[in-house]
């Protein structure tokens, strides 16, 4: 029997100490950017931060709950329509972001009822299913009257240097918020849980890990995020064309931000979307071209590196700078292995 | 050299365990050699890495003279090595007389075909056309042993052919196997059942924890020397002749 | 009441068609538990490659079917053995991002050849897209019900090739256990990739028939995936069979549907799909799962 003292449970390493201290002098830096940043960054940074939030959303429900879904547009558009909608029932439009992404989330709980118990690849393309169906239905909607759509004019009442810099910080604080709710949530036991499960359902439930609930917490979030994205981009972009938002393509930059970032690491989303960013800021004007790179890009990295960049270190180097996991560090040896 | 079979220093891994070490042991031509040993000694995954449905971690498997190590199964399929898997893996949504016939598409020259099965094991003639699903352990037993020998093998390997049968069963699929052993060839048999296995078997190679703790002729060793080393009592001797 | 009649005759008939874009993509789910998301691009694939011929040699689609065919079926083989074969061992998930990315890269390709005109094979086909028969009130368009015959010739000739060949019994015994058919002497990846010809194959019949009976863009992929997979469902495909029995359902509801109201056409297929498949999750276990499992013996 080894003495209790041998080994110590950490969550804490000096890097992750070091990388959230950065973290948070990052996010205060952005908080007060748009004193010194011209129109352009702040528009930029805010697409960023849709981009950010999109891969985190789909990095939590298929990285750690193993859930793929190539539906998530639905969410998205949902999220779009919310807050076009309300905004003109007469809410204050940016209030009506945050309001649509909650009523989406809300949604998506009953449609988690039935969704969950599908078989992997019934899910996939189940959920671009209701996503299809979502669109038809947001085209029945008088306001929307089918795909000429319409527009968030209800923000015109913000003058349009104050529009922007409000949509920032919305989007910044949507993008940090998700994120922080997500590592309390890998930190806390139904992070646990959601790793458990993707590994091994079976094995999990055998051992107490509420498998249904678990995933039904990743997927309502997954959607309120998804939405959100959706409600900051329409607010961006002001016109609402169901045609746009309920694309398929929203999945597809999902998918590439997640595999070339890596799937189910923390970092990995973010870094996959950072890199999607400069890669349409660079080569988005090749138009087909640039489409044909992300899917053989995805595919490539599919077959040779699926573990993604971010993946691919963390096996390498055993780094994680964001302190989700755990370190097993016995207090008699130099070299403490990773948990 | 007159060896059909030989394996040199193998080692194999099942998942993270070491299930084979340096196990190194020699067949002759029409011999029928037992393995003994407790669960989990490393039998099955022995026989697997010989039929070429696991790969190893170490070592050479020789068959004929020729090292077979980098082959897949189907090719040794086609060389003339067959195994009897643990648990006869029958194709359960394909009739008996599926089964049999998609083994036999390897055309391999030899004495077996659908007539001569049917002849060893005469209680599958009426149950040709049934899911192989549907059958009694003996029957489906008879089916897992027609479908190798199908294929016409030099080698056939045996995994627990007694496994979950009834004593009645496992006398008739042991009768069957002396109608095997008189054509000559030759038998690789994991069993768990000791008295069967020395019934059958000319020799007796004993395993315990991935190595080889006993082997001998059958008329060579005593009961004693087997039991003692299927429950690795005098490990020292054990793990000296194990080399 | 003729109105209706004819909606659910028109229904059964698109039934057929959606059968046969199903029955590839449920083949091979069964033998090899991939869902391919490229599916209904393929398809678009091989109706542009015999509209190319088509319009090139002058001659109708059926010929240029003969030499697209083979081309099909090489397709086949490369997705197989570059593609899923690689991306299986990644586990559920990988193919489906793999086969994602592929019909990202295809459609696009497409769009860069073809560009964004919609094209149609009707025009190399003489009048067969028009003709139709009359009985009473009812119009059959000819097309319609060649297309449903080519249905089910081609889901009893894979049924009877499943059961009658070597090749068949070696795919059906190769997708309930592909470990054990080593074992008797069979290569699972040669027929994994001859499953996946065959399944191209169909394709390639199923994307001439989508040319035919409608237009398509190299963005036609995805919307033909989707009703591929609603047919596959809600048969329940245990069987190919199963494909033609939720292809009809799909079709008289969309029909039905459309009859009701001109946006219904989709709705009302897309909320028949959702019904059954919440139906059937409650009641009984999801078919594909359990049934594909229990033909390769494994848990997945």
């Amino acid at each position: 029997m080894t003495a209790p003292s041998a080994v110590r449970v950490e969550r804490w390493t000096p890097g992750s100490r070091i990388a959230t201290a950065i973290g948070v002098v990052l996010i205060v830096f952005l908080a007060v950017g748009p004193v010194f940043f011209n129109a352009n960054v702040i528009d930029k940074l805010t697409l960023l931060f849709i981009y950010v939030i999109l891969a985190a959303m789909w990095n939590a429900l298929a990285g750690y709950g193993g859930l793929i879904s190539v539906g998530q547009q639905a969410f998205f558009g949902l999220g779009a329509y919310s807050a076009v909608r309300l905004a003109n029932l007469g809410l204050n439009p940016f209030l009506s972001l945050f309001v649509g992404a909650i009523l989406v989330g809300a949604v998506s709980l009953p449609i988690s009822t039935f969704m969950l118990r599908l078989k992997t690849s019934e899910f996939a393309i189940g959920m671009w299913v209701i996503a299809e169906l979502a669109h038809l239905l947001v085209n029945l909607d008088g306001l929307i009257n089918g795909e000429t759509g319409t527009s968030f004019i209800e923000l015109n009442q913000y003058d349009a240097d104050v529009r922007h810099t409000l949509i920032y910080w919305s989007a910044l604080a949507a993008m940090v918020g998700l994120l922080a709710i997500v590592f309390l949530l890998l930190r806390s036991r139904v992070g646990v849980s959601i790793q458990a499960i993707r590994d091994n359902e079976d094995a999990a439930a055998s051992i107490g890990v509420k498998v249904f609930i678990t995933k039904r917490i990743v997927f309502v979030l997954a959607a309120a995020g998804a939405a959100a994205a959706g409600a900051l981009w329409v607010a961006s972009a002001i016109t609402f064309q169901p045609q746009t938002y309920f694309s398929v393509q929203w999945t597809a930059y999902m998918i590439f931000m997640v595999l070339v970032g890596g799937i189910g690491t923390f970092e990995g989303a973010i870094v996959g979307a950072v890199i999607f960013f400069l890669i349409e800021a660079w080569f988005g004007a090749a138009g087909v071209w640039y489409l044909v790179g992300l899917g053989a890009t995805a595919l490539l990295f599919s077959l040779f590196l699926p573990r993604g960049i971010w993946g691919s270190l963390e096996d390498r180097f055993g780094v994680r700078l964001l302190p989700v996991g755990y370190r097993v560090k016995s207090t008699a040896t130099a070299n403490p292995p990773d948990a | 050299m007159n060896d059909i079979l030989a394996v040199d220093q193998l080692d194999v891994r099942h998942g993270l365990l070491q299930a084979v070490r340096g196990v190194s042991f020699a067949v002759a031509k029409g011999e029928i050699v037992a393995f003994v040993g407790a669960n989990g000694a490393g039998k099955t995954t022995l026989f697997r890495a010989i039929a070429g449905a696991h790969r190893p971690t170490g070592g050479r498997v020789f068959f004929q003279g020729n090292d077979i190590t980098p082959m897949p199964a189907y090719d040794r399929v086609r060389r003339g090595i067959a195994l009897v898997p643990e648990g006869r893996r029958l194709f359960t949504q394909l009739s008996v007389l599926e089964n049999l016939t998609l083994a036999g598409a390897v055309r391999r020259p030899g004495r077996w075909d659908l007539k001569a099965v049917l002849k060893v094991f005469p209680n599958l003639g009426g149950r040709l056309n049934s899911m192989a699903g549907n059958l009694s352990g003996g029957e489906q037993q008879a089916t897992a042993i027609g479908r190798a020998l199908m294929t016409n093998p030099d080698v056939i390997l045996l995994d627990e052919i007694s496994l979950g049968l009834s004593p009645a069963a496992v006398g008739r699929v042991y009768d069957s196997l002396r109608t095997l052993i008189k054509t000559g060839t030759t038998i690789l048999l994991v069993e768990q059942d000791l008295n069967r296995a020395l019934s059958v078997a000319d020799r007796v190679i004993c395993m315990l924890e991935g190595k080889i703790a006993a082997e001998g002729r059958v008329q060579d060793m005593t009961r004693e020397q087997i039991t003692d080393a299927y429950f690795g009592l005098h490990r020292a001797a054990a793990q000296g002749a194990g080399t | 009441m003729m109105d209706w009649t004819n909606s659910i005759i028109q229904g059964v008939l698109l039934g057929g068609y959606y059968s046969l874009i199903a029955c590839g993509l449920a083949f091979m789910f069964q033998v090899m538990g991939v869902i391919n998301l490229a599916h209904g691009t393929l398809a678009v694939l091989a109706g542009f490659a015999i509209w190319t011929v088509s319009d090139h040699l002058g001659v109708s689609p059926f010929v240029a079917l003969i030499g697209v065919l083979p081309a099909m079926a090489a397709v086949g083989w490369i997705l197989q053995r570059g593609i899923l074969e690689r991306s299986a061992r990644g586990g559920q998930l990988v193919p489906l991002l793999a086969t994602f990315g592929l019909a990202v890269v295809i459609e696009n390709l497409l769009f860069e050849g073809f560009g964004a005109d919609t094209r149609s094979l009707a025009p190399y086909l003489d009048t067969l897209a028009y003709d139709s028969w009359e009985i009473g009130d009812i119009y059959i368009g000819q097309l319609s019900v060649l297309i449903f015959f080519v249905a089910v010739a081609l889901l009893g000739g894979l049924s009877l090739f499943l059961s009658h060949t070597h090749l068949g019994r070696a795919i059906r015994a190769t997708a309930e256990d592909p470990d054990t058919v080593g074992l008797i002497g069979i290569n699972a990846r040669k027929i994994n990739a001859a499953a996946t010809c065959i399944a191209m194959l169909t394709v390639a019949v199923a994307g001439m028939f989508l040319g035919m009976r409608a237009t398509f863009t190299p963005y036609s992929g995805p919307a033909q995936l989707v009703f591929a997979f609603e047919a596959a469902v809600i048969g329940g495909s245990g069987s190919l069979w199963g494909t033609l029995v939720g292809g009809i359902v799909l079709g008289v509801a969309q029909s039905i549907g459309a009859h009701i109201n001109p946006q219904g056409f989709l709705i009302a297929g897309h909320v028949v799909f959702l019904v059954i498949l919440v139906a059937r999750v409650s009641v009984v276990m999801p078919v594909f799962g359990s049934l594909a499992r229990r033909l390769r013996g494994r848990t997945s």
